[in-house]
């Protein structure tokens, strides 16, 4: 049984349908791409995956269960993790703290009282953890830095770290690649890898960048505007005349 | 309140409620349009719109009364030359400027005008003599009658004006050019200003008509009234957030059917409710308040969380304040000058110090416990409570009644109060708390009034007229009816709550509260849950502000609600905090001495007391320069010059905020919160 499954999703803004009867599934361990034009719907069908937009149809199954009714925090612990095509972050924090944040919620050690009594603070371990993901990030360097001074590019790294604290069975990552350096892409199609290999983390990736695209995905969805317009094997997807139309020509022409 | 349903009502009856009700809903309805008007052209639920009113009818008062001004040109100065002046005024060099801030600059930008408006125009107004019986925009005596039923001339005129008011505004809005331009900056000022619109004159003149319709109504409404008073429009307001409620912020035909069905209903409740019971005479002036929170809690259209402006995902994100990351030495340098301070400041009270400023300064620090709720609230929680004055009172109440009926010590109703008052708090948040931002702050202040108005009269509460008394502590050899002893314990729970809400600030509820003030997407994103967390604030904040009153209480020997908790000190309190600094404990114990000791200054220098409120509204304006409060600010750049005197290098985490708009806007939407590559990089690292 897949883990994600979205059945016949449609969403529509004053009449007016941003994503049309959209089907997309993924399964265990994979990475899947989805890709479109501007404005196709894609971060639109995040936001219903993910509980902040309530589809106006269609169904939502996340480890084979319906998560329409459950709000995003929920979804989050279930699993879902995100990264966001506007980066969200937490001013006034450093890299750590915003990895930390989210160690705690995961393990949910908090509490009014414990504060009270001083245990609030991080533990060591949890630091470590922390660290540990910043190093696989390649910016354990920035690890003190206040988040107002990293650059876009890490800054999208501290999101992805953040997103991978929470140990998600399934990422979804709105272009992440964009604002990073050509090593940076590197490193983060191996980042992928590795989460998918040995956490076995799911991703479900919507990327701009053709050619990370291809090499990181085993499966690809193309959305225009608000369907799909073809799926499969990410070769065979993106070998699609039609494909090539809609979405590569429009790009890369 | 269940007497509505069965009614006896004559036709005839019913038509004098309308005759009566009417004049008023019309008032709540213009002044309800001009908040929905510079609302959505410009952002601002201008809190200060009763202000302005107020200024309209005391300057009419002035010219009309005082110096007997024909009426055509006292109307045309008070309502047509001065208002549209104070408006233009406002969004010019205030407002204007804060169009990316955040909500919360907006809100206490305007709170900061409520508080200093009317004292300044009290200091000039009529010499500062009480203005009574103010004259009508026409005479009042001449009534018409039509059958049985009569209608006084300036219940008339306030009709007329409302219909002349209601029609131009909606054949401005549909035919003329300027109204298709509002109406496109009030769908998305972003997609306006792509079209070619100017925004900014745009939302001037809104600024401009919205301050009319305040004047005309202040001066409307003048003869309804005993006096002119600044209080009286304000409450009026809160009748017309009521209306505007009603209509959703956003429609200007149902708002005025709002503010109507409001009149009337209120003067239906007064004329049916049996007028000996408290419930009753409270129930009616509070209907406003009613109203209001319950159209928060239930009124459909509010509650949408979901954006509606397809662009507002294109505005840069608001400016990141200064980071407020401090070095360890700058940590251990602030903390060590903190206790050298308080410990002086304390051993010179005790044995310095006279009676009278003993007194002052105790009540200084028990208000400084009071404003380490709003720390928490405020500071921790990024919401904005204008009910903290009513936590007070309710952990007053409650160690009163307790002592008083049951002879229990009064150390533990104290903290029993504290209890009561987190609880109230708790159940107050649940459904409110969902409610973000600006309709939040409008729930606790509907609260604040409702509780005042309906509940603080009530004898089982408040002892009624004769305020219950409230015993000092006795623990062992230790009598607190001794000053001094009082004040030793005052400061003790002042600094055992300071530690309390420090740890709370850098523990983990801190750490989420900072999240989801940062982002609530993102907070979401790794499982937080926004509700949950900030009931526990709240509670938090309202047991604080119960602990400090039950505080009061035993301080004052009595629960004297009315000169310390009335609800406007509760804005006061808001105002003054989030000025000096609302994450930080110590702005929080300089506000609370400021708000006790620079009024006893003034009174002692034979400086009229108004000069206290006015520094501190005007004092708010500063809040959109330095969100981090004026005390962290200086702190900041003080101890950034004894750093450099030293021969430091300045960390790069007590840099200046960046000016807002100063970032590039980036094409990906993510611009905004980037800064250039940083020269200093070891904030938090420094030993
Ligand atoms: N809140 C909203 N209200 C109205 N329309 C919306 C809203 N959000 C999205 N839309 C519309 O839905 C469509 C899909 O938008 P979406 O952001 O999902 O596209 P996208 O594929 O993510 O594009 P991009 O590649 O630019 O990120 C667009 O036409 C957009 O204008
Ligand atoms: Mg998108």
């Amino acid at each position: 049984m897949s883990l994600l499954e979205a059945v016949s999703v449609t969403r529509t803004f004053a009449g007016i349908a941003a994503l049309h009867d959209v089907s997309l599934e993924v399964g265990e361990a994979e990475v899947v791409g989805l890709i479109g034009p501007n404005g196709a719907g894609k971060t639109t069908l995040f936001n219903c995956i993910y509980g902040e937009l309530r589809p106006s149809r269609g169904v939502v199954r996340f480890r084979g269960r319906n998560i329409g009714s459950l709000p995003p925090e929920r979804r989050a612990r279930l699993g879902l993790g995100r990264t966001f095509q506007r980066i969200e972050l937490f001013p006034g924090m450093t890299v750590r703290e915003h990895l930390l944040v989210a160690e705690r919620s995961r393990n949910g050690r908090g509490g009014l009282l414990r504060d009270l009594l001083n245990k609030g603070l991080p533990t060591p371990d949890e630091r470590v953890r922390a660290d540990r993901v910043l190093g696989l990030l390649g910016i354990g360097d920035q690890a003190d830095r206040p988040i107002e001074s990293t650059s876009l590019g890490h800054s999208r790294l501290v999101e992805l770290g953040r997103a991978l604290m929470m140990e998600p069975r399934l990422l979804l990552l709105d272009e992440p690649s964009s604002g990073l350096d050509s090593n940076e892409r590197t490193m983060l199609g191996d980042v992928f890898r590795s989460a998918c290999n040995e956490s076995g983390t799911s991703i479900l990736l919507v990327e701009h960048d053709v050619e990370m695209v291809s090499r990181v995905t085993s499966r690809l969805y193309v959305l225009d505007s608000g369907s799909v317009i073809a799926f499969g094997d990410t070769s065979e997807v993106l070998a699609d005349p039609l494909v090539r139309r809609a979405y590569i020509g429009d790009v890369l022409a | 309140m269940t007497s509505l349903v069965d009614l006896h009502l004559a036709p005839s009856d019913l038509v004098d409620f309308l005759i009566l009700g009417i004049p008023f809903g019309c008032v709540y309805a213009l002044l309800a349009v001009g908040l929905v008007l510079t609302y959505k052209t410009s952002g601002v639920f201008n809190l200060a719109y009763s202000a302005q009113a107020y200024v309209a009818a005391a300057v009419f008062y002035e010219v009309r009364a005082n110096q007997e001004w024909n009426l055509v040109l006292a109307v045309v100065f008070a309502v047509f030359i001065v208002s549209p002046l104070i408006g233009l005024l406002l969004y010019g060099g205030l407002f204007s400027k804060l169009r990316t801030a955040p909500p919360i600059a907006r809100l206490v930008t305007s709170l900061g005008l409520l508080v200093a408006i009317p004292e300044l125009v009290k200091l000039w107004f009529n010499g500062g003599n009480t203005a009574y019986g103010p004259p009508g925009l026409v005479p009042t005596f001449n009534t018409i009658r039509f059958g049985e039923f009569g209608i006084d001339t300036d219940q008339l005129a306030t009709i007329l004006a409302t219909v002349v008011v209601a029609v131009a505004l909606t054949a401005m809005f549909r035919y003329s050019g300027l109204g298709l331009k509002m109406r496109a900056v009030v769908e998305s000022p972003r997609m306006a200003q792509l079209s070619g619109v100017d925004a900014d004159r745009v939302s001037a003149i809104s600024w401009a008509l919205s301050s009319t319709l305040a004047g005309l109504s202040g001066v409307l409404l003048a003869p309804l009234f005993a006096q002119v008073e600044s209080m009286q429009y304000f409450t009026l307001l809160v009748a017309a957030m009521a209306a505007a409620a009603f209509g959703r912020l956003s429609s200007i035909p149902l708002t005025f059917l709002g503010g109507i069905l409001l009149g009337v209903l209120q003067q239906l409740i007064a004329g049916n409710l049996p007028t000996s019971s408290v419930l009753a005479t409270g129930i009616r002036p509070s209907l406003p308040f009613i109203v209001l929170f319950l159209l928060l809690l239930f009124w459909p259209g509010l509650r949408k969380k979901e954006t509606t402006d397809p662009l507002s995902g294109v505005d840069p994100p608001p400016p990141v304040p200064a980071a407020a990351i401090r070095t360890r030495g700058m940590t251990v340098f602030t903390r060590g000058l903190g206790v050298v301070v308080v410990v002086g400041g304390v051993l010179v009270s005790l044995f310095v110090l006279d009676p009278v400023w003993l007194r002052n300064v105790n009540q200084g620090v028990i208000i400084a416990l009071i404003f380490l709720s709003i720390t928490v609230i405020t500071g921790l929680a990024g919401e904005i409570s204008l009910a903290q004055s009513t936590f007070a009172a309710i952990g007053m109440f409650t160690a009163a009644q307790l002592t008083d009926n049951w002879g229990l010590p009064v150390l533990g109703t104290i903290f029993i109060g504290g209890i009561v008052a987190a609880a109230v708090g708790a159940l107050l948040a649940i459904p409110t708390l969902r409610l973000r931002g600006i309709y939040f702050s409008l729930a606790t202040l509907a609260f604040a009034l409702f509780f005042q108005n309906v509940l603080v009269p009530q004898e089982w509460l408040s002892g009624g007229n004769v305020p219950t008394k409230v015993p000092r502590p006795l623990v062992g050899s230790i009598d607190f009816a001794d000053n001094r002893w009082f004040l030793l314990l005052s400061v003790a729970l002042l600094a055992l709550f300071s530690v309390a809400v420090i740890l709370i600030r850098r523990g983990t509820t801190g750490q989420f509260l900072q999240a989801l003030r940062g982002s609530e997407r993102a907070a979401t994103s790794i499982g937080i849950t926004p509700t949950r967390i900030k009931v526990m604030a709240f509670a938090v904040s309202a047991g604080i502000a119960g602990i400090g009153g039950g505080l009061m209480g035993s301080f004052e020997g009595r629960a004297n609600y009315a000169s310390n908790f009335d609800f406007f000190f509760g804005l006061v309190w808001v105002v003054l905090v989030v000025t000096l600094g609302s994450r930080s404990i110590q702005a929080a114990v300089i506000a609370g001495l400021s708000f006790v000791l620079v009024p006893a200054i003034l009174s002692e220098l034979d400086i009229p007391q108004a000069w206290a409120f006015i520094l501190f509204g005007v004092g708010a304006l500063t809040y959109a320069r330095h969100p981090e409060g004026v005390v962290e600010a200086n702190t900041r750049s003080s101890l950034a010059a004894i750093q450099r005197l030293l021969g430091h290098r300045e960390p790069g985490a007590t840099t200046t905020p960046q000016p807002p708009n100063k970032h590039p806007s980036s094409d990906d939407g993510t611009g905004g919160m980037r800064t250039p590559e940083p020269t200093t990089t070891d904030a938090g690292t420094v030993p």
